[in-house]
């Protein structure tokens, strides 16, 4: 029923999927479209190209080229062009990257909690995934609802909520110490800690799994169960030797859709991390409205869109489907 | 047969292990908690989000009287009424467009903003409007809005196109309709449940964007979840428990509705 929530990011992971002979097929159609129809293509398709072009693709590439630029006196910017006329670009704000570790610690941090968070949100996902594919029909939809809902609210409040239970004062955190002091430990702070923004990134992510998981199990022939049952594979086998491969599509969809929004996120780190859960978010934050850096800011990005395609990517390529799948 | 059906769906049932309903109680758990405490510590006596102390409406009174916090709302509504209104109608020549020319590039221009990180559209953004020496404010964020909630606009209104029977344009169109008017009379009636499903989920997302209004607002503009980050970042006091329920209050109404109006619009 709310599956829509979602439908934009995995159409955008089968967008990579997309044989070159579709594209080839529909250029042929394009071809042998008479006059007047691609008069009315253009009406159509012209103000939603041109927005988009404005005020996305033409920002992104200004963004990109911006890393090659001096940054200003005062923040922002130098003027493109020197006093003498000549075009003033530079390749200076990649060199903090390399010989300075501060950035790429934060960057492999970052990858980290990415992992981590996806990992984290598989493990929980799978039981619960699995668990609504096999329930019946009738409460499919019900199930599934009850886990894009909590989505719906909005980003900061989940946060918050995580500011509240993991705060000095909750019980969480006085049932942690308490349990802590009976065995002789010193108390610990739950909030602004690395594992608080596990913790955060596990929650806000979480339906971003449990929906392609939940998608792909749907699909499997329970008989491939019980065949599996009838030669004599007990329940870890089943899980292991045959549910599990077949899902293996769902998870990687599902790991690309938490971990490429995990990797860029700041809120979280920022609200809930202390000095030590800085990630490659609020060092772009920082370039970009603190030390206002703006090069250093757009080399950051560069590299996190980097990162973000070639994740993308790679899940796109393992999730292809295999012949060996089908047997 | 039914019978034998539901059988058989009982069997599966079955299969399902003990440990592997308590997992999935304990994640629905996990996500609805947090959510269920925020709501709860609205109407809780206390400075204190610790534990219950008593029932008070205080801090709805006290969240009507903070001018700050009324004046972000009426921006957010502003920024959401326009944007929701503009991205719906370049939305919906999207969706038509994607179902009827397969244009790729429109198709990576719709899709790309939703699927990269936000902080790279924002930050994109920012650079883009300062370059172009326009003050940040209500403007650079509608402006804003508009770029990533089109995209949701279009997916709502395509889905809605490929499950419609073209015949019935073709029909129209058989009986001497103009183009326009085969849109205008068959094909716009037809998707409209998805056209406003569309324009409630861009007025949605509005509402709640945070990342991308952060980094084109400016310094003088603040917007309900601005204001709520501030808050979270200075002193965090139950009246962001009241703001963010009532948020969430509004915000599930509008999807309900959204729902209602294009069941398959949201099942795809």
């Amino acid at each position: 029923m709310w599956h829509g929530a979602l439908t934009p990011v995995t159409s955008w992971l089968k967008l990579f999927m997309a044989k070159s002979a579709e594209i080839a097929a529909a250029n042929a159609g394009r071809n042998s479209a008479s006059g007047k129809q691609s008069l009315s293509r253009w009406l159509i398709s012209g103000p939603p190209l041109l927005y988009l072009i404005f005020f996305f693709a033409v920002p992104t590439l200004i963004m990109a080229f911006a890393a090659f630029r001096y940054p200003g006196d005062y923040g922002g910017l130098a003027p493109l062009f020197d006093e003498s006329g000549a075009l003033d670009l530079t390749l200076e704000s990649f060199t903090p990257f390399f010989s300075d570790f501060v950035y790429t610690a934060i960057f492999l941090k970052s990858f980290l909690f990415a992992v981590i968070t996806t990992l984290v949100c598989l493990l929980m996902a799978y039981p619960l995934a699995l668990l609504i594919a096999r329930s019946p029909q009738k409460w499919r939809s019900l199930l599934v609802l009850l886990v894009i809902l909590p989505f719906w609210s909005n980003f900061l409040i989940r946060i918050y909520a995580w500011i509240i239970i993991l705060g000095p004062q909750s019980a969480l955190t006085r049932g942690v110490n308490a349990v802590l002091d009976v065995f002789g430990f010193e108390p610990v702070a739950l909030l602004y800690s690395a594992f608080a923004v596990i913790v955060g990134l596990v929650y806000v992510h979480l339906p971003f799994m449990v929906l392609p998981l939940y998608a792909n199990l749907e699909k499997h022939d329970p008989a491939l169960l019980d065949a599996a049952q009838d030669l004599g594979a007990n329940a870890w086998q089943r899980f292991w030797r045959v549910t599990f491969p077949l899902s293996l599509p769902g998870v990687y969809a599902g790991a690309a859709l938490v971990f490429i929004p995990a990797l860029g996120i700041f809120a979280v780190s920022d609200l809930l991390g202390g000095t030590g859960g800085i990630m490659i978010g609020n060092v772009i934050k920082q370039q970009f409205l603190d030390s206002r850096d703006w090069p250093f800011g757009s080399v950051l990005s560069i590299m996190l869109t980097v990162a973000a395609l070639a994740a993308a990517g790679l899940a796109a390529l393992m999730a292809r489907p295999r012949r060996r799948a089908n047997g | 047969m039914a019978k034998v059906a539901a059988k058989l769906s009982n069997k599966r049932v079955k299969r399902q292990s003990t440990w592997q309903i308590l997992a999935a109680v304990l994640v629905y758990a996990f996500l609805y908690l947090p959510l269920v405490i925020v709501v709860v510590y609205s109407f809780n006596d206390s400075r204190l989000n610790a534990e219950w102390v008593g029932f008070t409406l205080d801090w709805y009174r006290k969240l009507f009287a903070n001018d700050e916090m009324l004046r972000a709302a009426g921006n957010s509504l502003i920024i959401a009424l326009v944007s929701g209104a503009v991205s719906t109608v370049l939305g919906t020549m999207a969706g038509f467009a994607l179902h009827r020319y397969k244009i790729r590039a429109l198709q990576i221009l719709v899709l790309t903003p939703i699927a990269i990180p936000e902080i790279l559209v924002g930050v994109s953004l920012l650079i883009f409007f300062v370059m172009l020496n326009l003050t940040l404010g209500m403007l650079s964020v509608t402006l804003a809005h508009i770029a990533f909630s089109m995209g949701f606009v279009a997916i709502v209104v395509r889905s809605r196109l490929s499950g419609m029977d073209e015949s019935l344009t073709e029909a129209a169109r058989d009986c001497g309709a103009t183009p326009w008017q085969a849109f205008r009379r068959v094909t716009l009636p037809l998707i409209m449940p998805g056209v406003v499903a569309g324009a409630l989920m861009a007025f949605t997302l509005s509402i709640d964007d945070f990342v991308i209004t952060f980094f084109t607002a400016g310094a003088n503009t603040s917007t309900l979840p601005l204001q709520i980050y501030s808050m979270l970042k200075i002193a965090v006091t139950p009246e962001v428990n009241a703001v963010s329920t009532l948020l969430m209050a509004l915000t599930l109404l509008l999807i309900v509705i959204a729902s209602k109006l294009s069941p398959n619009a949201f099942r795809s």
